[in-house]
C-alpha cells in the first residue's frame, strides 16, 4: 500500500496553499505521526489522503487505486479499506442514534456481515475496544469523552480498515484516559497490522506510538524519518523547536530560554525563501530568498533545510535535556 | 504574608451533590500555584468561588472561608464584591476568543477597567492600554491598540487578554487553562510571560490546568484536585518528585515522557466519577490499585506528611506506602 501525495489546495477566492507539494508514502501496517503547530495543513493533508479534501494538484493513490481522480468504484473501495477517527468525540457522533446503531450503520453500508449476526458484530466491536455490549442501547450524552472516543474508534474498525487517520485524537481527552485511548490504538496497530496516520501536536505521544514521523511547517512537509532518530537528532531546526518545547514532568528544568520566538505566520502570506526563516535562530542569508530549500535525503531521513552540510553539525537541543535528567 | 486563604470551602449544587467539598488552600503574594485534576474535578468551579462567579446551575457555597488579603470575601455585599473582582483579582481563561468582546477594540478592552475602577480619563487609559500591550510583548502596540479581537493570533489574543486581567494590577491573578488551546511553541512563550509578570510585579497566579509537565516548568507548589476534593498538595518538588498520594502517582506515570519508553502507557483504570454519583469513602478508591475496606468506609482527611514541609496527603495509607520515586531519573531529582 501506498500513498504518495504532492501538489497544492486552492481554497476560496485567495488561494490558499494549504498544503503545498507533500509527498508521503505510508508502507502497510506503519504508525505514521504526522505533527505541526495549527495551520500547518496536517488536518488538511489527513483528509485528503482519504479523499475528504479535492487536491488541486498531485495525487493520491491507495492501495494503487487513485483517489483524487479516482472512478466511483475506487472511491469506493478507498472507504471500504480506510477510516477517520475525529478530535472531539462528542461532535463526531450523532447525537440522536445510539451508539449500537451508529456502529450498525457502517456494518450495513459496507454489507461487511449478513444483516442477521449485525447486533452480535456491533457487540464484539464494543467489547474490542473496552467498552461492553451495554453500550450498545446508549446514546452519545449519556456516555463520557473517553468513551465516545472508543465508540469512534469501534466505528472506525467497522470497516475492517487497512489505514486510519487519527485527527488529534486523544487532545480533547483527560490525561489518565489519553493514555487508555494511545494504548488501544497501539495495541490495534500491533495486533490487526493496521497503518495509521496520527496528526497530533503531542510530540511525546507520537514518540511514544509512532515508527515515523512528518513534521509539517506552513503547508509543507520539512522533516522525515524514523521516530528514534528524529528526536535524539532532529535535523530541520523546527524540529528541534517543537521538541524542546515539549513540557516535562521535572521540576528542575526551567522554561527553555531559547524557545521559538513568534508565531506561524498566515498561510496567506507565506514568507519567501524557507517558510521557517522568520524564526529561525540560524537562518542564513540564502535561506530569506529563492524557492523553498529542497528535499534532501539521508539514509532513511529527509529534510529541507541548508544546515547540515557537514555531517558532523549537531543540532539538539535534546543533549542538553538529557544530561539535566541523569 | 498569606494573599489568600481558603478554609473548607464547600459548593453543592442544587440537588445537594458536593461539587467542592472541603477544599484548603494558602497562598502567599508572588506564588504560583499549580491546580491539577481532570475534567470535574472542580478545579475551576473553586476559582470561580474565589471571586464569587459560580456558573448557573444553582450552584452555591454551602460552607467554608474565604480570606483575600485578610477580609473576608464571603460576607462581602455585591456591590463590594465588584470592587474586589477585576480590581484585586483578575482572571484569564482557555479560550481568549470567546471571553474577549468581538466588537471593541482590544485597547478599549483593556482600558475599561481602569476607567471604572480608577476613574481614569479616556486618554489616561489608552496609554495606559498601549503600555500594558508593549509589556505583555506584543509588537507595534500603539497600532494593534485599535486593532479587533478577530485581528489577534491565537497566541496573541491570549497575551491582549492578560493585558485585560493586569489593567487594574491585581494582585492574584487566576489562569484557567490559559494554554490548553495553543501550540507548544506558543504555550512556552505564554508561561514564560506569566513567569515574568510574577517576578516583576509581585503577583500571585493560580494555575489551572490537567498537564503536570506546564506545572512542573512554572509553578512553586501544587494542589492536586480529585471529584471535588483536594488529594494532595506541597511544594513541586515534594509532590512531583516522590507523590504521596496513589492519585497523583497516576497522573505522573500515565503522562508520556519525552525520552520516549516503550510498551504500553501506564494509565489510570477506570474513569472519573460524576458529581451526583460520587463514591462513598476516600471517592479515588474504585480507581485505585491499594484500596482497602478502610477506604471504601471513610473519607480520609488532609494530613501533613512527615519530614515534608507543607506537603500534605489525603490518603490512608500514604504512611504504610513507601514514598516512591515515580520515573528512574527521579532518584536524582528528590536527592538534590
Amino acid at each position: 500500500m501506498t500513498y504518495a501525495v504532492s501538489g497544492g489546495f486552492g481554497f476560496g477566492r485567495r488561494h490558499v496553499r494549504a498544503v503545498d507539494g507533500v509527498s508521503l508514502r505510508i508502507g502497510a501496517g506503519e504508525a505514521w505521526g504526522l505533527v505541526g503547530e495549527s495551520g500547518s495543513g496536517k488536518s488538511t493533508l489527513g483528509r485528503a489522503m482519504l479523499g475528504l479534501e479535492k487536491a488541486s494538484a498531485g495525487r493520491v493513490r491507495f492501495e494503487g487505486r487513485s483517489v483524487t481522480d479516482g472512478l466511483p468504484s475506487d472511491i469506493a473501495a478507498l472507504r471500504a479499506r480506510t477510516a477517520m477517527i475525529f478530535q472531539d468525540p462528542y461532535a463526531s457522533l450523532n447525537p440522536r442514534q445510539s451508539v449500537g446503531e451508529c456502529i450498525a450503520e457502517v456494518l450495513r453500508v459496507h454489507a461487511k456481515v449478513p444483516a442477521s449476526t449485525v447486533t452480535a458484530r456491533v457487540n464484539e466491536l464494543l467489547v474490542r475496544v473496552g467498552l461492553s455490549a451495554e453500550h450498545a442501547s446508549r446514546r452519545p450524552q449519556a456516555l463520557s469523552g473517553g468513551q465516545c472516543q472508543r465508540v469512534g474508534i469501534a466505528r472506525a474498525l467497522a470497516v475492517e480498515p487497512r489505514l486510519i487517520v487519527a485527527d488529534e485524537c486523544v487532545a480533547a481527552l483527560d490525561v489518565s484516559i489519553q493514555a487508555q485511548i494511545v494504548n488501544l490504538l497501539m495495541d490495534l496497530h500491533r495486533r490487526m497490522g493496521l497503518a495509521i496516520l496520527f496528526i497530533a501536536h503531542d510530540l511525546a505521544v507520537v514518540r511514544r506510538i509512532c515508527d515515523r514521523v512528518a513534521v509539517m511547517y506552513l503547508g509543507r512537509i520539512v522533516e522525515t524519518g524514523p521516530t528514534q532518530a528524529i528526536f535524539e537528532r532532529p535535523m530541520h531546526p523546527y524540529t528541534a523547536a517543537l521538541i524542546g518545547a515539549i513540557p516535562e514532568i521535572d521540576p528542575d528544568r526551567p522554561l527553555p530560554t531559547d524557545a521559538l520566538g513568534g508565531e506561524p505566520p498566515s498561510p496567506m502570506s507565506v514568507p519567501a525563501g524557507c517558510a521557517f526563516h522568520p524564526r529561525c535562530g540560524q537562518a542564513r542569508p540564502e535561506c530569506r530568498h529563492g524557492p523553498a530549500p529542497a528535499f534532501r535525503h539521508r539514509g532513511d531521513r529527509a529534510f529541507a533545510c541548508v544546515l547540515h552540510d557537514h555531517d558532523d553539525d549537531e543540532l539538539s537541543p535534546h543533549r542538553d535535556r538529557r544530561s539535566v535528567a541523569t | 504574608m498569606t494573599l489568600l486563604h481558603v478554609r473548607d470551602l464547600t459548593i453543592e449544587d442544587r440537588a445537594g451533590a458536593a461539587l467542592v467539598d472541603g477544599v484548603s488552600l494558602s497562598m502567599r503574594a508572588g506564588e504560583i500555584l499549580g491546580l491539577v485534576g481532570e475534567s470535574g474535578s472542580g478545579k475551576t468551579i473553586t476559582c470561580r468561588a474565589l471571586m464569587r462567579l459560580l456558573p448557573g446551575q444553582g450552584l452555591a457555597i454551602r460552607g467554608g472561608e474565604i480570606r483575600f488579603d485578610g477580609a473576608d470575601v464571603l460576607a462581602y455585599s455585591e456591590a463590594q464584591m465588584r470592587a474586589v473582582r477585576g480590581r484585586h483579582i483578575g482572571m484569564i481563561f482557555q479560550n481568549p476568543a470567546s471571553h474577549m468582546n468581538p466588537v471593541m477594540t482590544v485597547g478599549r478592552q483593556i482600558a475599561e477597567g481602569r476607567r471604572l475602577h480608577f476613574g481614569a480619563s479616556r486618554r489616561e487609559a489608552r496609554g495606559h492600554a498601549v503600555e500594558l500591550l508593549r509589556q505583555v510583548g506584543i509588537p507595534d502596540p500603539a497600532r494593534r491598540v485599535d486593532h479587533y479581537p478577530h485581528e489577534f493570533s491565537g497566541g496573541m489574543l491570549q497575551r491582549a487578554m492578560i493585558a485585560v486581567a493586569l489593567a487594574c494590577e491585581p494582585r492574584l491573578l487566576i489562569a484557567d487553562e490559559p494554554t490548553t488551546a495553543l501550540d507548544v511553541t506558543v504555550q512556552m512563550q505564554i508561561l514564560r510571560l506569566l513567569q515574568d509578570l510574577r517576578d516583576r510585579l509581585g503577583l500571585a497566579v493560580i494555575f489551572i490546568t490537567h498537564d503536570l509537565g506546564v506545572v512542573a516548568q512554572t509553578c512553586d507548589r501544587i494542589a492536586v484536585m480529585y471529584a471535588g476534593r483536594l488529594c494532595e498538595s506541597g511544594g513541586k518538588r515534594d509532590v512531583l518528585a516522590a507523590p504521596l498520594h496513589p492519585y497523583t502517582q497516576g497522573l505522573i506515570d500515565c503522562q508520556p515522557s519525552s525520552e520516549g519508553g516503550v510498551g504500553p502507557m501506564p494509565t489510570i483504570l477506570g474513569q472519573p466519577p460524576v458529581a451526583s454519583r460520587f463514591p462513598a469513602g476516600c471517592r479515588f478508591h474504585p480507581r485505585c490499585g491499594h484500596a482497602t475496606a478502610q477506604c471504601e468506609a471513610g473519607q480520609p482527611s488532609m494530613r501533613m506528611a512527615a519530614g515534608a514541609d507543607g506537603h500534605s496527603v489525603a490518603c490512608h495509607h500514604a504512611a504504610d506506602r513507601p514514598r516512591a520515586v515515580t520515573r528512574p531519573d527521579r532518584d536524582a531529582i528528590a536527592s538534590a
